[in-house]
């Protein structure tokens, strides 16, 4: 089985991506790690304003067969979150990397991101 | 400790299922989603390998009374062909496991094959996965100790078992069986000898999704040939679960467990099977539990927050008062609500009781329901 490991962004080994937009850092989670969980049943996430820590727990993401916790790529102040996750959690199967993404951080520090795994990294590791 | 693996391990592997640990066996847990195979079960029709299940059969002058004895429903009335869910129970009345009896054809006193004339009933019944060689010392221990004439045979790694479930299972065995008239007849719970690809295999119209379906015991050689012959959606142990919770069934090691969670068959609620009349093993206590009444009992309950409720979290009243344990729970993809099972006590287990599940840290609003879930055939 291959999964899908876009280039332009980069990963924690827990699974979780972290692309670098206009207005912050957006973070959702792999292809691989959705494939893992099956089907998305609930997503918990924090609220905007939060403040989340690099490698700390932020939310939770449930399937039907498993609980796993998110953990943030960067420290920061959440400034958005996907609130279609709420009605519609399939979308972090059906699309990972586009439509199933959880939040938007202004990093604290961006050379934090540039830490991360790069995607063939990633792949090295989940492979 | 390797894992048992059920015949058709590398077929399912080639088609790309996951496989899990279960009660000591490697089983498929998904092939393609639990979401998409469950869906199937309802709406049409799927094929569950579940081999994992044990096949004890039980033989001889004195079977009748052996397993009369050691299982508390009444196996006096069944005849050829008929099946009946029972909980085998220890002195204390605490379930040790639950299972399906199939009467068999009666057997041969020169162990040649069956005809349906001779007086002495064979059984067949299905420990859960992990439990035939506990039930099978079970069974050899009483009939020692009781002076019986039986014969018990695990045929656990001899027979693959598949369970076709949905809708239009009935008609897929139509299909699927060489002999349609065998099966044609067949009612809820009644199984028969049927050959399927010329494998000779004991067909039942019994199940764990509370659909209409049926139960395929086949010899382990013809594992493939008979799963083949069923052309539907291939489903794991995932949606099996989901199925089973929406119907309310419970599930031996998590439902009930003689260890962790000793339990009687009046707290399950499946005094049903629980027959006072006959003497087994359990039988007194049980009788005493009866007449007394449980202070706990099962229940399903369907969450009213956000969120899902799973084994081992706990209830508790509104005011955050512990009462009692989630043992089952899920997110149904029929009613897309997050539904469970668990204990509590009896002035909390009236359908629409407003409770509380601990979600990790978090309350979460439920409410106690009328199980089954959906509506089951």
């Amino acid at each position: 089985m291959s999964f899908d490991t876009p280039s332009d962004r980069r990963y924690l080994e827990s699974h979780e991506w972290a692309l670098e937009t206009d207005d912050g850092v957006r973070v959702g989670i792999t292809d691989f790690a959705q494939d893992e969980l099956g089907d998305v049943v609930f997503v918990e996430l924090p609220a905007v304003g939060d403040e989340v820590t690099q490698e700390v727990d932020f939310g939770v993401i449930e399937s039907i067969k498993a609980v796993s916790d998110l953990y943030a790529p960067v420290s920061g102040t959440v400034t958005a979150i996907n609130e279609e996750l709420f009605d519609a959690p399939e979308l972090v199967n059906e699309d990972p990397f586009g439509e199933g993404w959880m939040l938007e951080i202004e990093p604290d520090d961006e050379a934090e991101l540039e830490a991360l795994l790069s995607a063939a990294a990633y792949d090295d590791q989940v492979v | 400790m390797s894992l048992r693996q059920p015949p058709l391990h590398a077929v399912h592997e080639e088609r790309g299922a996951t496989a899990t640990e279960f009660g000591g066996w490697e089983m498929p847990v998904e092939f393609d989603s639990i979401t998409t195979e469950h869906r199937a079960v309802r709406e049409s029709a799927g094929k569950f390998d579940v081999s994992h299940m044990g096949e004890l059969e039980v033989s001889g002058p004195d079977a009748r009374r052996l397993m009369q004895r050691l299982t508390s429903n009444d196996v006096t009335a069944l005849d050829v062909g008929d099946s009946q869910y029972a909980a085998i129970t220890d002195e204390d009345g605490v379930i040790i496991d639950d299972t399906v009896i199939y009467r068999l054809p009666n057997g041969r006193e020169d162990g040649g094959d069956s005809d349906g004339d001779l007086p002495h009933p064979r059984y067949l019944f299905i420990p859960n996965a992990g439990n035939d060689e506990a039930m099978a010392d079970r069974w050899r221990t009483h009939r020692e100790k009781w002076g019986l004439e039986a014969t018990i045979e695990n045929l656990t790694h001899e027979r693959a078992m598949f369970a076709i479930q949905g809708p239009e299972a009935r008609g897929l065995t139509i299909e699927a069986v060489d002999d349609p008239a065998a099966f044609r007849d067949l009612s809820r719970f009644e199984a028969t000898e049927c050959t399927v690809d010329g494998a000779g295999c004991w067909i039942a119209r019994t199940g764990y999704t509370g659909e209409d379906g049926v139960e395929v015991i086949a010899p382990w050689a013809d594992a493939e040939s008979v799963w083949e012959a069923f052309d539907c959606q291939p489903c794991g142990l995932g949606a099996r679960d989901t199925l089973r919770l929406e119907a309310g069934y419970l599930l031996a090691g998590q439902d009930f467990d003689r260890g962790e969670n000793p339990r009687n068959p009046y707290e399950c609620r499946i005094g049903f099977a629980v027959k006072l009349d006959t003497e087994f093993v359990g039988r007194d206590t049980l009788e005493a539990v009866k007449e007394e009444g449980v202070t706990e009992r099962l229940v399903g309950f369907r969450l009213v927050d956000r969120g899902i409720a799973r084994h081992g979290y706990e209830i508790t009243t509104r005011d955050g008062e512990p009462i009692g344990t989630v043992t089952s729970g899920t997110m149904s993809p029929t009613l897309e609500a997050a539904i469970g099972l668990g204990y509590v006590p009896i002035e909390y287990a009236d359908p629409g009781r407003s409770i509380r599940i601990d979600v990790r840290g978090r309350d979460k609003k439920a409410k106690v329901e009328t199980t089954p879930f959906i509506d089951t055939v």
